[in-house]
């Protein structure tokens, strides 16, 4: 082969799993939002639909980057949800009981603080003592839901003035806006808590990347073997993937508390699986190796766009809601099952 | 030393769950003799009754004991779990009750043939779920996370009802005991499974095909096993399962609650599975100590309902118990014991040498 065909090869050569279901998932949801646009007019043409579906799920976007880094390491972490609440109880109650200025920050480093110890309670578990991730993560979601009703079995609203002012803060932006009826311009809204799961994407991509760790990750989540046998130091970069998702986690309840300012019991039921949901729908695979959280960020979009749209559909009785987004997530996952079978039988040929 | 070497490695993968068992026993022991106690009492339905903390542990764990049999095999020829148990169980209630009310009322042909349709429907969903990860080589987990997400609504759809209430000595006898026979009834249904199911395993090779599915399936299908075949047979069996579990829970209570029958079971299962010492990863598997992990998870959450723990908190010190458990089942853990052990060993004859 001369050197220039290998030349055209390279840059022929084609997307990656990744990439494709990448791909595949960004291009169901501008599909999907083009489609609502057209019939459902309404909210849809509106730029604060987007945002609000972004102020609404920021911290699902969260959960879901955290829960990628851990899928693509290969394993998992089901606890995120639960954190979620623990985090939400402790700052409301903390936020509660200390009423200077000072302590929104002490709060932030509280919920920081949660998710940093369940996440090294469960890389050590994970890592150094090689148990099973789903049992640790399992264990790690009733501590957490435990602990929280141990705090509080009712709901606790924040009471503090400085911490309110902070969830009615929005960022405006008035040439996204809209004209009112009354002629007025409504500018549009965007949370801090949005912003927040922005930056966190972006600087999650550049730690799975730009950096060696998340380089490692991929390794690791690969082939394990492998890994271990280029030197690299299997154990601690799983044990940092678990680190950086319980730290997300954290993050997350504190960005939940911003959007709703009450700790309960129940906040954040089952978005664990709506995390891993979008993860896959994004293209990560629960096998490891294989993912990306540009990919995961759409595939919140795209869950909450479903949702969205049966809300504002004749369709809005909630069981007609699970249905449907449960019928939409299957679709998705034999689409992607299709193309990938697709795709393997076109290598070997 | 033959005999004790097949001991050995028939009791090795059972060994944690016995002795977490034994000192969860202990525990109780010393901390109240009375918590064994088992006397006759009369129940709600006038039948003379064993009651006893001992005897409720057996019988609130059928359920999950139950499920847990069939979570085992799906573990063990996909090497991944089912999380829609709980929300199929729900359907298959649903589908039990509309057929009853169909039928006009509860007789013994007819919850029959209401029980068959039940496990038949059951048996499709499960087979749905089945088809995604044998056919299309879904992950076990997201295959199963859509009927997670929205079974409990289509058991509510098929229902239309919130909570239909079933009065019926024949679930009465089914949920409680029958007249006569002072054992809940439930613990018979797990016997009967489980005898089933070793029947099933001593006179068939299904349990080889499954474990070597969920060891190589490669391997397996050049071997002559079909792979599709076994992992949509481990559904079918889970389907039944659940099915029968559904049952027992519809029967306790006499109502079916779409929101609360069997939940968060599928959560239970998997630990079940896991702390009898099962690979999450699929492969090997002993039913045994699937069984023996459901009833230590009862028996945890009876214990701390004893000592006067609220509902609400048990899941904290529940999570704390399985790491201790999950960490003394550990490879890493063992095999650090094991050379400190040897080295002990070692030290105490080698002074017994110098001296």
């Amino acid at each position: 082969m001369s050197d220039k065909t290998q030349v055209r090869n390279r840059r022929r050569e084609p997307l990656t799993d990744a990439q494709l279901l990448m791909t595949i998932s960004i291009g169901i949801f501008v599909a999907m939002y083009a489609l609502a646009m057209i019939f459902m007019g309404g909210g849809f043409l509106k730029a604060q639909q987007i945002f609000d579906i972004l102020n609404d799920n920021s911290y699902l976007i969260i959960i879901a980057c955290a829960l990628t880094i851990v899928m693509i390491g290969g394993g998992i972490n089901i606890s995120v949800g639960g954190v979620i609440s623990l985090t939400c109880m402790a700052c409301a109650i903390f936020l509660n009981a200390h009423l200077g200025g000072l302590s929104i920050a002490l709060s932030l480093l509280l919920a920081l603080g949660i998710g940093l110890a369940f996440g090294v309670g469960m890389g050590f578990l994970v890592s150094y003592l090689e148990i099973q991730p789903f049992i640790v993560s399992l264990a790690g979601m009733f501590l957490a839901r435990g602990l929280t009703t141990i705090l509080s079995v009712n709901p606790v609203k924040v009471a503090h003035e400085g911490f309110l002012e902070l969830v009615k803060a929005k960022i405006k932006i008035s040439w996204l806006g809209y004209v009112a009826q009354n002629g007025n311009l409504i500018p549009a809204k965007i949370e801090i808590g949005a912003v927040v799961a922005v930056c966190v994407v972006i600087l999650m991509y550049i730690l799975l990347r730009y950096v060696k760790l998340g380089r490692n990750i991929y390794a690791l989540g690969g082939n394990n073997q492998s890994a271990l046998m280029l030197g690299i130091n299997v154990k601690r970069s799983r044990f940092m993937s678990y680190v950086i998702s319980g730290l997300l986690s954290g993050l997350a309840g504190f960005v939940f508390l911003m959007h709703k300012p009450a700790g309960n019991a129940s906040v954040a039921m089952r978005s664990e699986m709506d995390a891993i949901a979008a993860s896959i729908i994004g293209g990560t695979l629960l096998t490891g190796g294989v993912g990306n959280v540009i990919g995961t960020f759409f595939g919140v979009m795209i869950l909450a766009t479903i949702q969205k749209i049966i809300a504002l559909s004749p369709l809005n009785a909630s069981w007609w809601q699970d249905m449907a987004s449960g019928a939409m997530l299957g679709f998705f996952i034999i689409l992607q099952s299709v193309v990938l079978a697709n795709r393997a039988k076109k290598a070997q040929k | 030393m033959n005999l004790k070497k097949k001991l050995g490695s028939g009791l090795g993968q059972l060994l944690i769950p016995l002795i977490a068992l034994a000192i969860l026993l202990l525990f109780n022991l010393f901390r109240d003799p009375g918590f064994f106690s088992i006397r006759i009492a009369v129940n709600n339905a006038g039948n003379r009754v064993l009651t006893g903390n001992l005897i409720s542990i057996i019988d609130l764990a059928s359920e999950l004991a139950i499920i847990a049999m069939g979570m085992t095999l799906v573990t063990a020829a996909c090497g991944g779990q089912d999380i829609s148990v709980g929300a199929v169980g729900a359907i298959s209630g649903a589908v039990f009750v509309k057929m009853v009310q169909n039928f006009g009322g509860l007789n013994a042909g007819t919850f029959v043939l209401a029980l068959l349709l039940a496990i038949l429907v059951t048996i499709l969903f499960k087979m749905f779920n089945g088809s995604l990860v044998a056919v299309f080589k879904i992950q076990p987990m997201i295959a199963t996370l859509i009927l997670y997400s929205c079974g409990r609504s289509i058991a509510y759809w098929i229902n239309g009802d919130a909570t239909p209430q079933l009065t019926s000595p024949i679930l009465t006898a089914i949920g409680m005991t029958i007249p006569g026979i002072p054992v809940p009834t439930p613990i018979f249904l797990v016997l009967i499974v489980g005898i089933l199911l070793a029947l099933v395993f001593r006179f068939t090779n299904i349990s080889l095909y499954t474990q070597s599915v969920g060891i190589n399936q490669g391997a397996a299908r050049l071997n002559g096993i079909n792979p599709i075949a076994i992992k949509l047979l481990s559904f079918a069996l889970l389907g039944v399962c659940v099915s029968v579990s559904s049952l027992i829970g519809i029967s306790r209570l006499g109502q079916l609650n779409h929101k609360t029958l069997l939940v968060d079971i599928e959560m239970d299962a998997i630990l079940a599975v896991a702390i009898g010492g099962n690979s999450l990863g699929g492969g090997k598997f002993k039913l045994s100590g699937s069984i023996l992990g459901a009833y230590i998870i009862q028996m945890l959450t009876t214990t701390l309902y004893a000592m006067k723990v609220s509902p609400e908190n048990v899941k904290a010190y529940k999570a704390i118990v399985i790491i201790i458990i999950v960490v003394a089942g550990s490879p890493v853990v063992k095999e650090k014991l094991t050379s400190l052990w040897k080295r002990l060993r070692s030290g105490a004859a080698a002074r017994k040498e110098a001296a």
